[in-house]
């Protein structure tokens, strides 16, 4: 602490000085004290770190280790087959198919609900009369549960169902598919119901990011005569610049796991055919639902791995341009 | 109005004008797009079956009310209503209890390590939930916690926590530090002043934390659907979906149990909007 303290509380007062305060006169005290801190220290953090060992780290370790084997999740794996499950994968068209729509979903994602994201924000971040009842309305989709949302559009979505009829009389018969049976379509259909539900998370987090543009910018910008969309353009975007990386990287995490929302929508057998499989549905159809758990357990380490390489890249990526930004910056 | 103006910043400068029609237009356009699925499934369940089938997209006619009555009277409803809420609030108390140690400790201790636990916890963030389900399901059948509540609560607990503590440590390390010396002054130690002064001042990060908790675990479809094969654990959104795919022929009641279902989603965030909007500017400051 500092000497001011010190003075305030000589050492061996009449109440017992405060432990953060006590003075380091005496080393016995001093010693006592730093004993104290790492009493409290390891006391405090011990429970999440056990919880957090054990459900989050650990279990991916047991997946590689499963995933060498041949086993029916009967008695401990005996069957040793090394890297087989992992050339299985790679072989099977149904796991490809997975892949293509994994990479289907992060990028429609990602370029779809980002331009819509930013327009929506940008227009409920304009001050007006009831705005926040919009904003609130816009962000209901992302709210409500995967299975909600994957239910209702499947009732929706069903043949002659209230898309088919809307479409047919509004003329538009033509366009009207199998949207979810139909194994060329059905991805497609998912990317949408994805983007409906989704795209109020982007929404949330750019208009908190837009809140965080200081008014004074926008408001001097004006005076000098810029238009609202050159205001936008050059001052709020490159500000919300951190704001869209944060979103993009979750965004693209979110959509490599995606399985609630596909899982409930999508009918079994389109998905066994492949046309609607995510690689998390096809992990659990695979290793949980037809006991191959070594086979399982592989696909959740590729899974893993191809989600956490991505991370990585993205955030080596994000953090080269952030620096040469700060560079630059500081240059001119 | 008052609960929905809390986005608008509190003391705004200018006041709050009528837009330009334009801006109203998108705005509608946008709100439609957004609950227009929604309303067509509330409204749906104010139908018959039959109705439905002969136009898909007509409204009720008559109005019955026999769907909602039928779900609210059934036992299935109200039992995974409870286990939902118990779930969802176990894992609230875990994460903000947990999360907050741990953060406090990051923040307002100096310690050697202290950097390399907080990257330890940020590591958790490449470690997403769906690919450990696999192992997680073994671990849990190995520690006999299938078919119990624990077996979703500590695991959501445990992926809540890398995010949990990421939002709080720095709201806990801008704690003014006369703070601290004030209260050591008044004789409280370092663990006093976590309870007396830092619980009430992190308040609505924790709330916001302890929302996002709430909110994930109450829609949590995967890790229920695997380790709560009784049916008497089921949470809502397993109801849900045993209820679609076993009734099939049955939609207007489908869309009665999807509309109650969501119900207390949509109320439960409408209350908190402010909280989890106001509680992420700080997170995403970049």
């Amino acid at each position: 602490m500092t000497s001011t303290d010190q003075t305030r509380f000589p050492a061996g007062g009449v109440s017992a000085p405060p432990a953060g305060l006590r003075p380091a006169a005496r080393p016995s005290a001093r010693r006592a004290q730093t004993r104290r801190k790492w009493y409290e220290i390891v006391g405090l953090t011990t429970p999440a770190l056990v919880v957090y060992v054990t459900f989050v780290l650990v279990p991916m370790g047991f997946a590689f280790y499963y995933s060498l084997f041949r086993w029916r999740g009967v008695g401990p794996p005996t069957e040793y087959v090394g890297f087989k499950n992992y050339v299985l994968a790679f072989q099977d068209p149904i796991f490809l198919d997975a892949l293509r729509n994994n990479a289907i979903v992060v990028f429609g994602s990602l370029l779809i609900q980002g331009p819509i994201a930013l327009g929506v924000a940008l227009l409920l971040n304009r001050r007006f009369r009831g705005r926040s009842t919009f904003r609130l309305l816009a962000f209901v989709p992302y709210v409500l549960a995967e299975v909600t949302v994957g239910i209702m559009w499947k009732l929706i979505l069903t043949g002659d169902g209230t898309v088919d009829v809307l479409l047919r009389a509004v003329g538009l018969g033509g366009f009207v598919q199998a949207w979810l049976a139909d194994l060329d379509v059905v991805i497609w259909t998912l990317l949408f119901v994805l983007t409906w539900k989704y795209v109020g998370f982007a929404i949330i987090l750019l208009l908190a990011g837009l809140s965080n543009v200081p008014d004074e910018l926008t408001e001097a910008a004006a005076i000098d005569g810029a238009s609202w969309w050159q205001i936008q353009r050059h001052i709020t975007l490159p500000l919300l610049g951190p704001t869209i990386r944060i979103w993009m990287f979750l965004s693209m995490i979110g959509s490599l796991q995606v399985f609630d929302v596909v899982w409930v929508t999508s009918v079994p057998a389109v998905r066994s055919l492949g046309a609607s499989a995510t690689m998390a549905t096809y992990m659990v159809d695979n290793g949980f639902f037809a006991r191959l758990w070594g086979y399982g357990n592989a696909v959740a380490v590729i899974l893993f791995v191809i989600s956490f390489v991505a991370a990585l890249l993205f955030q080596r990526f994000l953090l080269r341009r952030d620096i040469e930004g700060a560079i630059t910056r500081r240059a001119n | 109005m008052t609960a929905n103006s809390v986005l608008s910043r509190p003391a705004s400068r200018r006041p709050l004008t009528w837009g330009t029609p334009l801006t109203y237009a998108l705005a509608l356009a946008v709100a439609a797009v957004s609950i227009a699925p929604i309303v067509y499934v509330i409204v749906g369940g104010f139908r018959t079956t039959p109705q439905i089938v002969a136009d898909p997209a007509g409204l009720p006619d008559p109005w019955v009310w026999d769907n909602y009555a039928r779900v609210l009277t059934q036992s299935d409803f109200w039992r995974q209503a409870f286990n939902s809420a118990v779930i969802a609030l176990g894992t609230t108390l875990g994460v903000v209890v947990l999360g907050l140690c741990a953060a406090f400790v990051i923040a307002r201790y100096t310690f050697r390590g202290r950097e390399a636990l907080h990257t330890f916890f940020t590591l958790g963030l490449l470690f997403p939930a769906g690919a450990a389900i696999l192992p997680l399901y073994l671990m849990l059948r190995d520690l006999n916690l299938i078919n119990s509540y624990y077996a979703v609560i500590l695991p959501q607990v445990a992926f809540s926590l890398p995010i949990t503590i990421v939002i709080l440590r720095p709201f806990l390390s801008a704690i003014p530090r006369e703070l601290e010396d004030a209260a050591a002054i008044d004789g409280a130690d370092r663990l006093g002043f976590l309870w007396r002064i830092v619980l009430p001042l992190s308040r609505p990060a924790l709330v916001t934390v302890g929302i996002l908790a709430f909110v994930a675990s109450w829609n949590a479809f995967l890790l229920p659907l695997l380790v709560l094969g009784d049916a008497n654990l089921h949470t809502l959104p397993l109801g849900v979906q045993n209820f679609s795919s076993q009734y099939t022929t049955d939609t207007a009641g489908v869309l009665a149990f999807t509309s109650l279902a969501m119900l207390p989603a949509l109320l439960f965030f409408t209350l908190a909007e402010k909280q989890i909007v106001g509680g992420l500017q700080g997170a995403v400051k970049g």
